[in-house]
């Protein structure tokens, strides 16, 4: 004899520990929350982008402390340091090497806009190269000022439509 | 053994060699042609053993001879600095005798020196570009060649096809930036533009 159920609410015992939310969220929230940066120090603002992995700044508490010095493991590259003409090739074959979902940080002054190397070496701005989701200003930035730009890329990641994306690659 | 004394050893035994007016060290002038043995001299007879700096001097367009190839030799067991110094005979494509088989230092530096002048080093084992990349057309310290740089397509032909990117003139915003050093007011003599009435979105007034 079965009896049948008559509980209108939530019963967890029958349902398991099983949330129900939108494809979007979930996948955003896991992204949001772990995301594997690929340090491309180039000068000066890697030391900086040490100091934030360090105790003292600690970007682990944004779950983006796994460092990744390959870029198939990684998904964020953070430019840190000045793009000669010399290595801009490279630095775009290595941002075509990482797996998509990716997103790029230019860190400090030279990465953004070619800073103070207004020069005949110097790439003037990475996004010449690659599209950039967060410049950060600073030369080099604090490392306060990347853990900034590291919530400002979550918000960002937030916002994107990734079921439809992840769906849409996959056709 | 003393520089001066080494300097005047030198001038005996290659007579072309003359003093060079110097602020500090003990400098020469030698020819061209003679580089190569009297720096092997230098090593061999008064121990600068040594290469401290190999560099070059623009004397810029139409001046001949337009370069100069400078050395810094220093002694270890001395303790004593020498500078010597030889014009390049041609002003159009340049060269001297390399020396790395005297120092094997020398090698970066006279590559570098070949980046940046054009100047061959003649015996050179591996005269390469060391900054610039292999197939970059200019030499940037040459006097004509303006600091913003030229435009040139980038090395790579699959990323130029990619993205569209080159090497242009980087734009100057009214530059180069100097600093004041004389200003009091720190802010005051940070560097900047010389010129502020142009920028990257308005024209440089004619």
């Amino acid at each position: 004899m079965v009896s049948p159920n008559n509980e209108l609410a939530y019963n967890s015992k029958i349902e398991g520990e099983v949330v129900v939310s939108r494809a979007d969220a979930v996948i955003n929230w896991i992204r949001t929350n772990s995301i594997w940066p690929m340090p491309m120090g180039l000068a000066c603002c890697a030391i900086e982008l040490m100091a934030v992995g360090n105790g003292r700044f600690d970007i682990s508490r944004f779950g983006a402390e796994v460092m990744r010095f390959s870029p198939r493991q990684s998904d964020c590259m953070i430019v840190a340091g000045t793009v000669t003409y010399k290595m801009a090739p490279m630095l775009r074959r290595i941002y075509d090497q990482m797996m998509a979902p990716k997103w790029v940080i230019a860190m400090g002054a030279c990465a953004s806009s070619g800073g103070m190397y207004r020069s005949y070496s110097t790439l003037q701005g990475v996004d010449r190269i690659v599209p950039v989701d967060v410049y950060i200003s600073g030369c080099p930035p604090r490392p306060e000022a990347i853990l900034d730009a590291l919530i400002k890329l979550q918000a960002k990641i937030k916002t994107e439509n990734s079921a439809k994306n992840l769906f849409k690659a996959s056709a | 053994m003393t520089a001066p004394a080494a300097a005047t050893a030198l001038k005996e035994k290659f007579p072309q060699a003359t003093d060079r007016v110097s602020a500090d060290h003990v400098a020469l002038n030698v020819s061209a042609a003679d580089v190569f043995a009297a720096l092997k001299y230098l090593r061999d007879e008064f121990a600068f053993d040594l290469l401290a700096d190999l560099t070059a001097i623009d004397w810029s367009e139409g001046v001949t001879p337009r370069f100069t190839v400078v050395y810094h030799v220093f002694s270890t067991s001395h303790h004593t600095y020498l500078r010597v110094c030889a014009d390049c005979v041609n002003d159009v494509d340049p060269s001297v005798a390399s020396v790395v088989a005297i120092w094997p230092g020398a090698n970066w530096h006279e590559r570098e020196c070949y980046d940046m002048f054009g100047i061959k080093f003649s015996e050179h084992p591996d005269l390469r570009r060391i900054l610039m990349w292999d197939e970059y057309p200019h030499f940037p310290l040459r006097k004509e060649f303006p600091l913003a740089g030229i435009e040139t397509p980038l090395p790579d032909a699959e990323i130029v096809e990619e993205t569209g990117a080159k090497a242009i003139a980087a734009p100057m915003m009214g530059g180069p930036f100097v600093a004041a050093p004389e200003a009091i007011n720190l802010t005051e003599a940070e560097p900047r533009a010389k010129d502020e009435s142009w920028s990257e979105r308005e024209e440089k007034p004619e």
